[in-house]
């Protein structure tokens, strides 16, 4: 339970509150009082509160909520937003990579095509995920699953929450760069619309691999970077303390990445975060889904290409001297 | 023996530096070897000791691929902007350009290779670790597009550490822009040979790198996708002798072929000639 329990530091004044309200209720039921007139003020101070300081966040404070723990997972989502999900695993090379999951789904009755990156909730199951971060294999299912939405027209939805792509022996032994280029150059071309959505940690390559997309949405607290903001102050200055510093340079939110034109629309979460409530979460990303879905999945193959290769095509900031 | 052997060492060394005045000698980074500057340079700065590759200028791959006196340099007016307000990353720009006398990681143009049309782009490492922004993903874009439309071969050499951080996620999505446009020149049937160098890590190879019809690897280039350092960081252990090196990855049957840099020009024109159709051949002559 006492994960349950977990706060970021700049929650703790929400925490706090949350038990004083959590203490005075037990206190009524033990006594049998009636307490409703002392709890709502309460109630309705923390969601000011949650409001307050969810408005105002930093960028190094977004990193952190995006990378909360108690945070909606895709197969939260799966279990919320979709219904019939039939998990499909496996490459069909050479093992099943558990830190991606994939499969058919409903969205609203419209067979889908869902694959998103998945964190583990405890150590268990994170040793067992691998927190989220793949092997080649896993891009390689993901592909496979693309592949198959693809001959039978449906559309490809994906959510990333990952902190980047397993730098390790096996990972590089088995073609990680090959399995992440093959996966970007396979998406440019895909006959079948794709609507990705950051829900977490947008980690880089490993990221990107699952996010080249007609749609590109992106959750109010996810972020999307390059680098993770430890990394970037390692490098340059040779300091991860610096981490504030890089997550600000770096500019790695979701508005960020509006004003930049890389995402299409900001999914907002509850006040207080996807993770303090989940359902609510799930809810604004079924009906943002709902929109964007038929909006792309009406597209004649060719066009929908031909729209994804000029999107990609115009980004990027240079002049010409 | 032992200071018989030193006391003579050191005399050879004398009367070498009598002859020969000393800025003119180099030394393999690899095994020691040193020798005068002039053999390395017309072994194409491999060692003739150990045949360790040593690192060659973007220019220098140009002449080396390239027919003399036919390159066309493009795009050279383009030039990376900091549009993310990135502390520090006008000044490191600018001491990159001096530092390495070109305006970016990439030099781009068309030119024959015995005589074949071809596109060609050169990663620079000394341009900020050939780091890939704007600038090389807008060059990369518009050489594929030429190919594309000329119907003639693409050639990238890649040299780089990765994605460059100052352009945030900006550099990120150069990787979807050209791989995008990759999908395309494949099913055009235009061929694209990735001639990979020492080294080619992170949003490089994860791209257009490993993209090639042919992927191609230059003796003892480092290849993968996180950086050596990083992966040791992460499993905490020294990693295997060899391990993402060029021959590595031929092993594990990411690349078709290590070429040594002497057979670099002959391999890519003897492969191309195959690849690119009859007609196309006679339409150039
Ligand atoms: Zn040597």
């Amino acid at each position: 339970m006492a994960r349950t329990e977990f706060h970021l530091d700049f929650e703790k004044p929400i925490a706090e509150l949350e038990q004083q309200i959590a203490g005075l209720q037990q206190m009524a039921n033990d006594r049998r009082l009636d307490v409703r007139g002392e709890i709502a003020p309460l109630e309705a101070k923390l969601a000011d509160l949650r409001r307050e300081i969810y408005r105002t966040l930093t960028p190094m404070q977004r990193v952190q909520v995006a990378r909360h723990p108690r945070r909606p997972f895709t197969l939260d989502y799966l279990a919320r937003v979709f219904t019939d999900f039939v998990e499909l695993k496996g490459d069909r090379l050479f093992r099943d990579d558990p830190a991606i999951v994939g499969g058919w789904a409903r969205l609203r009755e419209r067979p889908v095509m869902v694959i998103g990156h998945q964190k583990g909730r405890d150590t268990k199951e994170n040793l067992r995920r691998n927190f989220g971060m793949p092997h080649p294999e896993g891009y390689r299912k993901a592909l496979r699953l693309m592949h198959m939405a693809e001959r039978f027209h449906a559309p490809v939805i994906t959510l990333i929450d990952t902190p980047g792509a397993y730098p390790g022996l096996g990972a590089e032994e088995r073609g990680q760069a090959e399995a992440i280029a093959r996966n970007l150059e396979e998406m440019g071309g895909l006959k079948t619309p794709i609507i990705a959505v950051v829900i977490g940690e947008g980690g880089s390559g490993g990221a990107l691999a699952l996010g080249l997309a007609d749609r590109l949405l992106m959750l109010e607290n996810a972020i999307y970077s390059v680098i993770s903001p430890e990394g970037c102050a390692a490098i340059l200055w040779n300091d991860a303390t610096q981490k504030e510093r890089a997550a600000d340079a770096l500019k790695l939110t979701a508005t960020d990445l509006e004003t930049l034109g890389i995402v299409d629309e900001i999914v907002p979460e509850p006040a207080g975060g996807a993770h303090a409530d989940p359902d609510g979460a799930a809810e604004a990303l079924d009906e943002a889904l709902a929109r964007h879905v038929p909006e792309v999945a009406g597209l004649d193959p060719t066009e929908l290409r031909t729209r994804r290769t000029d999107k990609y095509r115009r980004m990027g900031q240079y002049v010409e001297a | 023996m032992a200071w018989f052997r030193k006391d003579k060492r050191k005399r050879t060394a004398q009367r070498e530096k009598l002859e020969i005045p000393p800025d003119a000698w180099g030394k393999c980074e690899q095994c020691g070897h040193v020798d005068i500057n002039e053999k390395f340079e017309r072994a194409l700065q491999v060692c003739p000791s150990c045949g360790h590759h040593r690192r060659i200028s973007a220019q220098r791959y140009i002449e080396i691929l390239i027919d003399d006196g036919s390159f066309t340099e493009l795009y050279r007016e383009l030039r990376s902007k900091d549009a993310l307000g990135f502390e520090g990353y006008e000044h490191r720009l600018a001491s990159a350009s001096r530092k390495a006398g070109t305006h970016d990681g990439i030099i781009a143009g068309h030119g024959t290779l015995t005589g074949l049309a071809v596109n060609l782009g050169v990663m620079d490492f000394k341009f900020m670790g050939g780091s890939m922004g704007s600038v090389v993903g807008e060059k990369v874009a518009r050489l594929i597009e030429r190919s594309l439309e000329h119907r003639a071969p693409l050639i990238l050499v890649s040299a780089s550490g990765g994605a460059r951080m100052q352009e945030g996620v900006l550099s990120l999505m150069q990787m979807a822009k050209t791989s995008a446009l990759m999908a395309r020149l494949r099913e055009s049937g235009t061929p694209y040979i990735s001639i990979m160098t020492n080294p080619t890590t992170g949003g490089v190879s994860a791209s257009y790198a490993m993209q090639g019809d042919v992927n191609l690897a230059e003796p003892g280039a480092v290849i993968g996708f996180a950086g050596p350092r990083v992966i040791k960081q992460t499993i905490g252990q020294d990693l295997p002798d060899g391990f993402q090196t060029a021959e590595f990855l031929e092993a594990h049957g990411m690349v078709d072929a290590v070429v040594p840099r002497s057979e670099l020009r002959a391999t890519v024109a003897s492969v191309l000639r195959m690849m690119v159709s009859a007609p196309a051949l006679e339409a150039q002559d």
